[in-house]
C-alpha cells in the first residue's frame, strides 16, 4: 500500500526511511505495522456476527487520534486482496475474492462506524 | 459560473458542506476549528474557491495554472484522490441551491467534468 499508493505514507512520519520500494519492503517498522494489521484482521474472521463492536474503539482511535481517511481502509483490503492472489495463484478462485472483496469491505465499514 | 456569477467566488459552504456531508474528509484539517462557518472554514473555502476561478481563466492549460498546487498535494498535503470526488460534488450541491435555474443538464455536465479535470491535476503528480 505505501508503495502502490505513495500518499499513504502521509501517516508514517515516525516510520523512517520510506523513499524507495527497497527502504520500504526493509523498513522494521513497516513490517512491525503490517503484523498488528493483519492480527487485527484475525481478529475480524473470529468476529464476524459482531464487527462493529470488535472494532468499535479502534474506529473512534482512527477518527480521533489518527485522523485516518477511511478511504485508506478500502485501498489496504484491495492491496490485501492483490497480494493474497498472488500468494495462492490457481487457488486464489473468483469464490474466494469475492469472500475476501466482501471480508475487507466490512472490515473497512466497521473502522469506519464511529466516525463522525 | 464564475463569470457569471462573481460572487461565487466567495462561496464557502461546499467545504462546511463536505465536512458534514462526508466526516472522513475533517480528518485532514484536525488544526481547524471545525465548527459551522468558522473563520477558518471561509477562509478556506475562499482559497479553494480563488484557485477554481484561475483553473477556470486558464481552462485550455488547467495543469499549468495548478501545477504549484498540484505539487503541493503531491508532496506535503497527499490528500486520498476520493477526497475531490466528494468536494467537486458538495460544490454542484451548493450552486444547485442557490442557482437551481442555472444548472442546465449541460451546464451541470459541463461543471462536473471541470470539476473532474481540476481533480485529476492535483493527483496528477501523487506518483
Amino acid at each position: 500500500m505505501l508503495i502502490v499508493y505513495p500518499w499513504t505514507q502521509r501517516f508514517f512520519d515516525s516510520f523512517g526511511n520510506l523513499s524507495s520500494p527497497t527502504a520500504i519492503i526493509g523498513n522494521p517498522k513497516v513490517r512491525a505495522h503490517g503484523k498488528k494489521v493483519l492480527s487485527s484482521f484475525g481478529e475480524a474472521v473470529k468476529n464476524l456476527e459482531n464487527l462493529k463492536a470488535t472494532y468499535s474503539k479502534l474506529s473512534e482511535l482512527h477518527c480521533e487520534k489518527l485522523h485516518v481517511d477511511p478511504e485508506n481502509f478500502r485501498l489496504l483490503g484491495d492491496i490485501l486482496v492483490i497480494v493474497l492472489a498472488a500468494h495462492f495463484t490457481k487457488d486464489f478462485t473468483p469464490a474466494c475474492q469475492a469472500t475476501w472483496q466482501k471480508l475487507v469491505g466490512v472490515v473497512a465499514h466497521a473502522l469506519a462506524y464511529k466516525y463522525h | 459560473m464564475f463569470v457569471t456569477y462573481p460572487q461565487t467566488k466567495t462561496y464557502f459552504p461546499h467545504f462546511d458542506l463536505m465536512f458534514t456531508a462526508y466526516p472522513q474528509t475533517k480528518t485532514y484539517f484536525p488544526h481547524f476549528d471545525l465548527q459551522h462557518g468558522s473563520a477558518q472554514i471561509k477562509a478556506h473555502g475562499k482559497k479553494v474557491a480563488a484557485a477554481l476561478v484561475e483553473a477556470v481563466n486558464h481552462i485550455d492549460d488547467i495543469a499549468g495554472a495548478l501545477s504549484k498546487l498540484s505539487d503541493l498535494h503531491a508532496q506535503k498535503l497527499r490528500v486520498d484522490p476520493v477526497n475531490f470526488k466528494f468536494l467537486g460534488h458538495c460544490f454542484l450541491v451548493v450552486v444547485a441551491i442557490h442557482h437551481p435555474s442555472a444548472l442546465t443538464p449541460e451546464v451541470h455536465a459541463s461543471l462536473d467534468k471541470f470539476l473532474c479535470a481540476v481533480g485529476t491535476v492535483l493527483t496528477a503528480k501523487y506518483r
